[in-house]
Formats: structure tokens, C-alpha cells, sequence
């Protein structure tokens, strides 16, 4: 999902970054509050943070013959609400962007906006959607990280689409041609992303009932899962 | 719950290693190479901007770039290992909590029933 150092036209850029930057102040806010009304979950945020910074840098063989990546902030999201996660995706793409030159400066503000905002607020979505409906919290978790990771990818395509719209079929056609990219690789991948953070959870479920309970959002998985 | 456990690490490992057999490479757009087997999607992306616009030119580049890929590599074994690290001292920390309360409370397994 990392549009490539200078790929986009600087409009675009700046106009992904302005988006970006109001959701980084928040993200930054909440995590704040949150770390000082339960520093107990300080522990638990740390390992959200290390599971998106180890499953983004594992680029996985997919069906179409390339090579893509997960972004593992579904599980913080889940757990800590989306806003918690935009600081921790900007720092991860922030580091491949100097660092390995994946990703970029120019392009950052758009690949945030993917990876650390599209992503978890569309987890946190499903999850509640799911744990709505009276499904079994594993179930919940695996649908939030799954369509979480491809909704980043739709969104990448998205703006790649309205970057280089087709000159003959416009955005339309731009946006089939990047999603056949982006979407149909990740798929097998979104899959391995959900039920990676199905363990995570169960782990975490096991190991830290007493940090978890406090968090509203597992709270009602639970009382649904029972 | 052990079992379900490693029904699910099976199939992750299946959902990763099995494309590396049945992978369907699509055919090279008029006028290019064929994508490289198993390249990074961003590249073929790169790539689709390349036919879809010919004349963009990036205005920008990389301040710094792995000298070569053996260090791109390196520094990308670094991120997963920085992750890796974090989550297996959780996790050895949490194991050898859980041990530790079931030793000093013998009768009481609530905890370990909590899963």
C-alpha cells in the first residue's frame, strides 16, 4: 500500500497531509489520555504497536504472483479505539519512508491516511458491527482485522485512481487496474492478518483479563460471546 | 481451544506458502516487461502508473536508499525483529505470571479458565 516517494502530483500530496495531520493530533491526544487515566495498558498498547511493526515489515508471496505486506493495526484498533493506532501507523510508515525508502515523505499524508486512519477506523467499524449482530468475539476480531487491511489497500487504489485517472476510462478504469494490484493480493493476506490477530486476541484474552475488562469494546465482545 | 489454535497457525502458513506454487502472474501490459515473479505490489503499481501516465516524472526523491538489497533487507529483518522482540517478552512475561498465580493459589483456577 506505500505509494512510492514522489508518485503523487503535490497537490495531492499536500492535500492527504492536511487530511492526515488533524487525525494525528487526535490520535496523539487519545493515546495521551488513555495511557494516563490506565497506565496499565501500557503494556498491551506497547504490543499493538509491536504487531503492526512486525507484521508490516513482513512482505508475503500472494496468489497474483507479487509480494505484499499486512499492516497489523487492526488489533490496536480493536482494542484501544481507532484513534490510538494513527500515531503508531505514522511512526511505522514514517521509519520505512527514511529508513528503507519504501513509502515516502511526499507520499506520507496519503499513505497515513490508508494505513493508519482508513484501516483502523474500518476495523473498529466491523468489530462493533459484528459484535452487534451476537457473533462469537473470535469471528468479530477476524472480520475487523480481515476487511480493516483490505479497506487500506481499496483506499491506496482509491488514490492512485484519482492521481492517474485512465485517459481513456477516467477513474474508473485506473481504480480497476490498481485495485487488481492491490486488492487481489492482499486478499489471501487479510485472511492471514484476521486470524493472526484472532491469536493475538485469545493470548491477550488469557494472559490479561484484568488490563482487558476495562476496555469497553472487549467488554462487549464478551458479554456477546457468552 | 489448543487445537483451534493450531488449525489456525496450519492455515496461515498454508494462506502464505501456497501462492508460491499456484500463483497466477498476470500477462505483461502491451509494450513492457512482465512483472517480475513475486515483486513488491507497490512496484507493479509504480508500474501501472508508468503505462496509465508516461510522461509523470516523480518530483521527489528518497533522502536515503538502501545502498543495496541486502540492506533494505537488513533494515526490514530490524522493524520485524523490534516487533517480535516486544510481543515474546509479553507473552514470556504473561506465561510466567499466569505460573506464578497459579502457585501461590493452588485452589483457585479461575484465571486459568478464563480462556
Amino acid at each position: 500500500m506505500h505509494i512510492m516517494e514522489g508518485f503523487l502530483p503535490p497537490a495531492h500530496s499536500l492535500g492527504w497531509a492536511a487530511v492526515s495531520i488533524p487525525f494525528l493530533a487526535w490520535g496523539l491526544r487519545s493515546m495521551a489520555r488513555g495511557l494516563q487515566e490506565h497506565p496499565e495498558r501500557r503494556m498491551l498498547l506497547g504490543v499493538a504497536s509491536a504487531f503492526a511493526f512486525l507484521l508490516s515489515a513482513l512482505k508475503l508471496p500472494s496468489v497474483t504472483g507479487s509480494c505484499s505486506h499486512p499492516t497489523g493495526v487492526g488489533l490496536g484498533a480493536l482494542l484501544f479505539g481507532p484513534a490510538a493506532m494513527v500515531p503508531v501507523g505514522f511512526v511505522v510508515l514514517l521509519f520505512q519512508a527514511l529508513l528503507l525508502a519504501h513509502g515516502g515523505l511526499t507520499t506520507l499524508g496519503a499513505n497515513v491516511f490508508s494505513m493508519a486512519i482508513v484501516g483502523p477506523f474500518v476495523s473498529y467499524g466491523v468489530f462493533r458491527a459484528v459484535a452487534a449482530l451476537g457473533l462469537p468475539r473470535a469471528a468479530a476480531v477476524f472480520m475487523a482485522a480481515c476487511v480493516g487491511d483490505l479497506a487500506t489497500y481499496l483506499t491506496t487504489s482509491a488514490q492512485l485512481a484519482w492521481a492517474f485517472p485512465d485517459p481513456v476510462g477516467g477513474i474508473g478504469v485506473s481504480f480497476a487496474k490498481f485495485a487488481g494490484i492491490f486488492a487481489l493480493t492482499q486478499l489471501p493476506i487479510a485472511i492471514s492478518e484476521g486470524l493472526l490477530t484472532v491469536l493475538v486476541v485469545n493470548a491477550m484474552v488469557r494472559f490479561n483479563a484484568h488490563e482487558l475488562r476495562l476496555l469497553p469494546v472487549m467488554a462487549l465482545a464478551k458479554r456477546k460471546a457468552a | 481451544m489448543k487445537a483451534r489454535t493450531a488449525l489456525i497457525w496450519v492455515a496461515i502458513i498454508l494462506l502464505t506458502v501456497l501462492p508460491l506454487w499456484f500463483a497466477v502472474v498476470p500477462p505483461a501490459e502491451p509494450g513492457s516487461e512482465p512483472p517480475a515473479a513475486f515483486g513488491g505490489a507497490d512496484t507493479r503499481a509504480q508500474e501501472a502508473i508508468g503505462t496509465i501516465a508516461p510522461s509523470y516524472k516523480p518530483w521527489f526523491a528518497p533522502l536515503f536508499e538502501p545502498p543495496s538489497g541486502e540492506i533494505a533487507s537488513l533494515l526490514f529483518a530490524l522493524q520485524a525483529a523490534l516487533g517480535a522482540g516486544v510481543i515474546g517478552f509479553w507473552l514470556g512475561m504473561s506465561v510466567a505470571r499466569e505460573r506464578d498465580r497459579k502457585a501461590a493459589q493452588p485452589a483457585t483456577g479461575r484465571d486459568a479458565h478464563a480462556d
